[in-house]
C-alpha cells in the first residue's frame, strides 16, 4: 500500500533532497520505521528516544493532524497523503 | 552598524546556526531563537542614548537582529502607554495601564515584528515575501513589502472578518483566501515554503520576525521610568508575544538598564481556542490542538507552536493564564471602549476580560503595577459588535424632534 510522504526542507539531507517519498505502511508507526529503512536516520530526527513524535514535529494525513485522529496508531491506505511538518508559530 | 545577533540556537538542544534563513533545528526539530553578545550590547546602551534616538522602536536596535541604520520602517512602536484609571477603579486595580498598540502604521503590534522580518529579508537578499496570517500580520506584511519594494504572497483565512481582507488588499499583495482555519493555512504555508525560495515572515525568517515583539517589553519600562511592571497580561494565540515580553525585560536587565525584574506574566485566550490557557487551569505540560471556534480570530490558533514556552514563562514568573467566552470577549471590548476611550479588536477584548476574571480572582493583585497590551483595533473586525450596540435615534433636523427624541 504505496502512501506519499511530503518531506520537510530540514530532514532532505536525508532524503537525497526528494521533497516527495514513497513508502508502504498500515499505521503512522509502522511509516516512520518504513521511512528509517529506506532512510537512516529519520526516526531519531522525529521522534524522542522513547519512539514517540516529537513535540515540535507536526504529522498530517490528508491534510488532518494525526493528534485529531489516532496519533501514531492512526491507520493509513495506499493512495494517503502523509505530510511531515515542523511546529510554526503566526499570530500573537 | 555591526549586529550584535551572533547566531540562530536551537531552544531545545543549543545547537548554533549561522544567521540565515532557517527556523529549525535540523537535528531535534526545536525551534531556533536569536542568540546575542550581550556584553557588548551592555557596552553599547544606555538610557540617555537611547532617550536621545528618534521615538520608533528602532530606539533598540542593539536588541534586535537586523541593520538598525538602515530598517524598512513606517516608524512602527513608541505607542501611548496610557493610565487606566476608570478601568483600573471598575476592576479594583490601583495603578493599571493600558499599552496601546493600535497606535501603529497598519493598526496592530505586528507591524513590530514585520519591520525586522521584511528588514532582515532584504538584508538576506529575498525579492519576495510571505506569510499565513489570521489579518493583522497580512496587513503589516502587504504594507511594509510595498515600502521595500518586495513581491508579496499573503495567504489568509476565507472567513477573515472584511476590514482585515481591504487592509491588506488595498496594497496590492497577491493575496489568496484559503478554504481552511489558520492552522490549515499555516500547514499549506510550510509546505509552499520547501518549494519556493521567498521569505515566509512566520516560517524561514520567523526567528528574526518573533524578535520584534521584544519592544513592546523594552517601550514599557522606558515609559515607566525604567522599571519593569509588576504585573503584565498579554493575548496568546501561539504564545510567542508573551514569552517575548518576559525575555525582553530579561535582557534589559542582563545589559544594565532596569533593575532586576519580578514581573508576573499572565496569558489571555479565547475559550473557543485556548489551549494553553487550558493547560494551565489543568496543570499539564502537555497542549491538546484543538479547533478554533471564537470571535477572537486573531488569536484563532489551534496548535501554538510557542505554547510550551509561553507556559512555562507564566509558571516561572508567577503569573496565571485565563479563558473567556465571545459574549465575554464583547464585553471587554465594549468595558475598554466606555472606560477608556480605546477601541480595541477582538482580541483586546480577551485581554480586558481575561485581566477581569484574573483581577477578581486575585491572581492580579490591586496594587501590583499591572500593564494590559491591546494589539490591535476595533477597526478591523467591526462584525464582532453587529447587533451588540444601542442603535442610535433617528430624528428630523429639528429642534422639535431633537428635544421630542432624546
Amino acid at each position: 500500500m504505496p502512501v506519499k510522504v511530503l518531506i520537510p526542507t530540514p530532514l532532505r539531507n536525508l532524503t537525497g533532497n526528494a521533497a516527495e517519498v514513497e513508502v508502504e505502511a498500515a499505521d503512522i508507526a509502522g511509516l516512520i520505521n518504513a521511512l528509517e529503512a529506506r532512510h537512516p536516520g529519520l526516526k531519531e530526527r522525529l521522534c524522542d528516544p522513547s519512539g514517540k513524535l516529537r513535540r515540535f514535529v507536526n504529522v498530517y494525513l490528508n491534510e488532518e493532524d494525526i493528534r485529531f485522529l489516532k496519533a501514531e496508531a492512526t491507520e493509513i491506505k495506499a493512495g494517503d497523503e502523509i505530510s511531515i511538518v515542523p511546529a510554526i508559530a503566526g499570530g500573537c | 552598524m555591526t549586529s550584535y545577533a551572533k547566531s540562530l540556537q536551537c531552544r531545545e538542544c543549543g545547537k548554533e546556526y549561522p544567521l540565515e534563513a532557517r527556523y529549525v533545528c535540523e537535528f531535534c526539530f526545536g525551534p531556533l531563537e536569536v542568540a546575542y553578545d550581550y556584553e557588548r550590547i551592555r557596552r553599547a546602551v544606555s538610557r540617555e542614548r537611547i532617550a536621545e534616538r528618534p521615538r520608533t522602536m528602532w530606539r533598540y536596535r542593539e536588541f534586535l537582529p537586523a541593520d538598525g541604520e538602515n530598517p524598512v520602517t513606517l516608524d512602527e512602536g513608541c505607542t501611548p502607554l496610557v493610565r487606566a484609571r476608570a478601568l483600573g477603579e471598575r476592576l479594583g486595580l490601583k495603578e493599571l495601564w493600558i499599552k496601546n498598540d493600535c497606535a501603529n502604521p497598519t493598526h496592530s503590534f505586528k507591524d513590530r515584528v514585520v519591520s525586522v522580518a521584511v528588514t532582515k529579508a532584504v538584508e538576506l537578499g529575498f525579492k519576495t515575501v510571505s506569510c499565513a496570517s489570521t489579518g493583522n500580520l497580512a496587513n503589516a506584511v502587504s504594507a511594509y513589502g510595498a515600502r521595500a519594494g518586495l513581491e508579496r504572497y499573503v495567504f489568509i483565512p476565507a472567513n477573515l472578518e472584511a476590514g482585515k481582507v481591504v487592509a491588506s488588499n488595498v496594497y496590492e499583495p497577491h493575496l489568496v483566501k484559503v478554504e481552511g482555519n489558520y492552522d490549515e493555512v499555516n500547514r499549506l504555508c510550510s509546505e509552499i515554503a520547501g518549494r519556493h525560495r521567498w521569505a515566509f515572515v512566520n516560517i524561514n525568517v520567523r526567528p528574526y520576525y518573533a524578535e520584534g515583539s521584544k519592544t513592546l517589553g523594552f517601550e514599557v519600562a522606558e515609559q515607566l521610568g525604567w522599571r519593569a511592571p509588576d504585573h503584565v497580561v498579554v493575548p496568546m494565540a501561539s504564545g510567542s508575544l508573551l514569552t517575548k515580553i518576559h525575555k525582553s525585560l530579561g535582557e534589559l536587565h542582563k545589559t544594565g538598564l532596569i533593575a532586576k525584574p519580578a514581573t508576573r506574566v499572565s496569558g489571555a485566550q479565547a475559550l473557543g481556542c485556548s489551549p494553553i490557557s487550558t493547560a494551565y487551569l489543568e496543570g499539564t505540560d502537555t497542549f491538546r490542538p484543538v479547533k478554533p471556534n471564537t470571535i477572537a480570530k486573531s488569536l484563532a490558533i489551534g496548535n501554538p507552536a510557542d505554547g510550551y514556552y509561553a507556559l512555562r514563562a507564566i509558571k516561572e514568573s508567577g503569573g496565571a493564564a485565563e479563558r473567556v467566552t465571545d459574549d465575554e470577549i464583547v464585553e471587554g471590548i465594549k468595558l475598554l471602549a466606555s472606560t477608556e476611550g480605546i477601541f480595541a479588536e477582538t482580541a483586546g477584548g480577551v485581554t480586558v476580560a481575561c485581566l477581569k476574571k484574573l483581577a477578581a480572582s486575585g491572581a492580579v493583585r490591586p496594587d501590583e503595577v499591572t500593564v494590559a497590551y491591546i494589539t490591535g483595533t476595533g477597526l478591523k473586525t467591526q462584525e464582532a459588535l453587529h447587533g451588540r450596540l444601542k442603535e442610535p435615534p433617528v430624528i428630523k433636523p429639528n429642534l422639535a424632534s431633537f428635544e421630542a427624541g432624546i
